[in-house]
């Protein structure tokens, strides 16, 4: 864990990020800064370049153009790899093996030396609370349990950032709002997270929320902040009013932030 | 690249396999299956002795490659590939370790193939029986390599099972075994030169026939090991970390 940030420099910086993907634009011009320490929400439709966004800050993704910084260094650089945990949207575990296997490989492959790796898999087994589970094979649970078995594997080695593509997709109210315990603790420890989802109600847990559709940002802003300017009740509303506003304007033939920035 | 990682990598990639106990079996006893079949259809002639050695090199190469391409394609459908690219492990440590891992299981592999073949079926060959044995190591190891390399341009399972015939298939035609390479039209013969498969038979051949070829085969052997090092390097080569 980082104990003592940089001061004044965010730890995800985004600036003109451009991604065509098979011919088609999916993000014409996002810039985005994040600070230490703030559990982001990326929140829109399935669709919308929630998953392109998070894998070009992990640096998998091919970009067109523009700059991603994590950590004040390039995306997906070497000195990176320790530093930043990704929860892939589909579980992305060895499913023929246990889950003790499982994050046992990935503590090793994170730089855990060897005797401390039973003490690491134990400390995320128990944050996702799969103790019970731990020998079993992970292609015999269910749906759930394999998705946090993910999920643990993205929290070994304590990385100083977290992009986690819609980790509490298929879990029940309960589980859910315990992983959000654990995202808050892990921020208030100096953590920054960057956490999709499409499930709106998910927004209250947020320090800060970016509604995104069509590769663009609607808004970046507090939940209060959103629903201040919107005067909705609720995030889904604010979504659904921006989403309107968007369309008005692109009607009434204002310049929207797409023909901005492209 | 880290030697660590590479054999954690390998490890891991062993402890699927020995999960998979239906797998594991299958390595072991298809290739000795084979090989007894082969000694049933030519019992009572002098064929098993002529064929026996170049096939026992083929099976395990063959399995391997299967093996090895579906092995990896899962690695990268899983989404496993992609976790892995993000973290501190160097393509390398990946793909040698999977070289390391299926090398030992086609070690395993051909060392019980041989050996059945030696002394239960009583494949008798001019060169030393322990020369056969590392041929067909060596052969395997050659499967492993060229699947590790070939899965890199299949996006499906559809499309790696079938670069068996596409890429396999070609070279035991040309490899020697139907018609000795020397008797091949010109640019055939070029092709079967420039093809792993025809060395790996052409050590086969000379163990059968000839009891002091230590050197020739030797060199066959070191041009199979010069494959198997290019073969795995393109591999991690072809790698991206970035997709689209």
């Amino acid at each position: 864990m980082l104990k003592n940030p940089p001061v004044g420099q965010p730890a995800i910086r985004v600036e003109g990020l451009r991604v065509v993907r098979g011919g088609r634009t999916v993000i014409p011009g996002l810039s985005l800064e994040v600070p230490h320490g703030q559990v982001v929400g990326l929140l829109g439709p399935s669709g919308c370049g929630k998953s392109t966004l998070m894998r070009s800050i992990v640096g998998v993704q091919k970009v067109a153009g523009g700059v991603v910084e994590v950590l004040g260094l390039p995306a997906g650089t070497e000195p990176l790899r320790h530093r930043i945990g990704y929860l892939t949207q589909a579980p992305s575990v060895y499913t023929d093996l246990t889950v003790r296997e499982n994050l046992a490989y990935f503590a090793a492959v994170v730089g855990t030396p060897r005797s401390g790796i039973a003490h690491e898999v134990a400390r995320v087994v128990e944050m996702v609370d799969l103790g019970s589970h731990v020998d079993a094979s992970v292609g015999a649970l269910s749906g759930g349990q394999l998705s946090r078995v993910s999920l643990a594997a993205a929290l070994v080695g304590a990385p100083d950032v977290l992009v986690l593509d819609e980790p509490t997709v298929g879990l029940d109210p309960v589980l859910r709002r315990d992983l959000w315990v654990i995202f808050r603790r892990l921020a208030a420890d100096g953590a920054t997270l960057l956490v999709s989802s499409h499930v709106m109600d998910e927004a209250v847990r947020c320090d800060r929320l970016l509604l995104m559709r069509e590769g663009e940002f609607l808004a970046d802003d507090t939940l209060s902040g959103v629903l201040a300017s919107t005067g909705a009740a609720d995030a889904e509303q604010a979504f659904l009013a921006l989403v309107d506003q968007a369309r008005d304007r692109a009607a009434a033939g204002g310049t929207t932030t797409s023909e901005v920035s492209s | 690249m880290s030697p660590r990682l590479m054999l954690v990598t390998a490890g891991r990639v062993l402890r699927q396999v020995r999960h998979d106990r239906r797998t594991l079996a299958l390595l072991i006893v298809v290739p000795c299956v084979l090989m007894g079949l082969l000694a049933w259809i030519y019992a009572d002639t002098p064929v098993f002795d002529s064929i026996g050695a170049p096939l026992l090199g083929m099976f395990p190469f063959l399995v391997m490659f299967l093996v090895t391409s579906i092995a990896t394609l899962r690695e990268r459908q899983s989404g496993t590939l992609e976790r892995l690219l993000t973290l501190p492990l160097a393509k390398a440590d990946l793909v040698g370790g999977y070289a390391i891992a299926f090398g030992a299981l086609a070690t395993v592999q051909a060392l019980v193939a041989g050996t059945f073949a030696v002394y239960a079926l009583g494949l008798d060959v001019a060169g030393q029986d322990w020369l056969l044995i590392v041929v067909a190591v060596v052969d395997a190891l050659l499967g492993t390599a060229l699947g590790l390399f070939l899965s890199a341009f299949a996006a499906t399972e559809f499309q790696a099972v079938q670069f068996l015939p596409a890429f396999v298939l070609p070279q035991f035609l040309l490899c020697g075994l139907l018609v000795p390479r020397d008797r091949l039209p010109d640019v055939l013969h070029w092709a079967s030169d420039v093809l792993p498969l025809s060395y790996a038979v052409d050590a086969m051949r000379t163990i059968t026939v000839d009891a002091s070829a230590g050197a020739d085969v030797a060199k066959d052997v070191g041009i199979i090991l010069g494959f198997v090092l290019v073969l795995v390097g393109l591999g991690a080569a072809t790698l991206r970390r970035r997709t689209d």
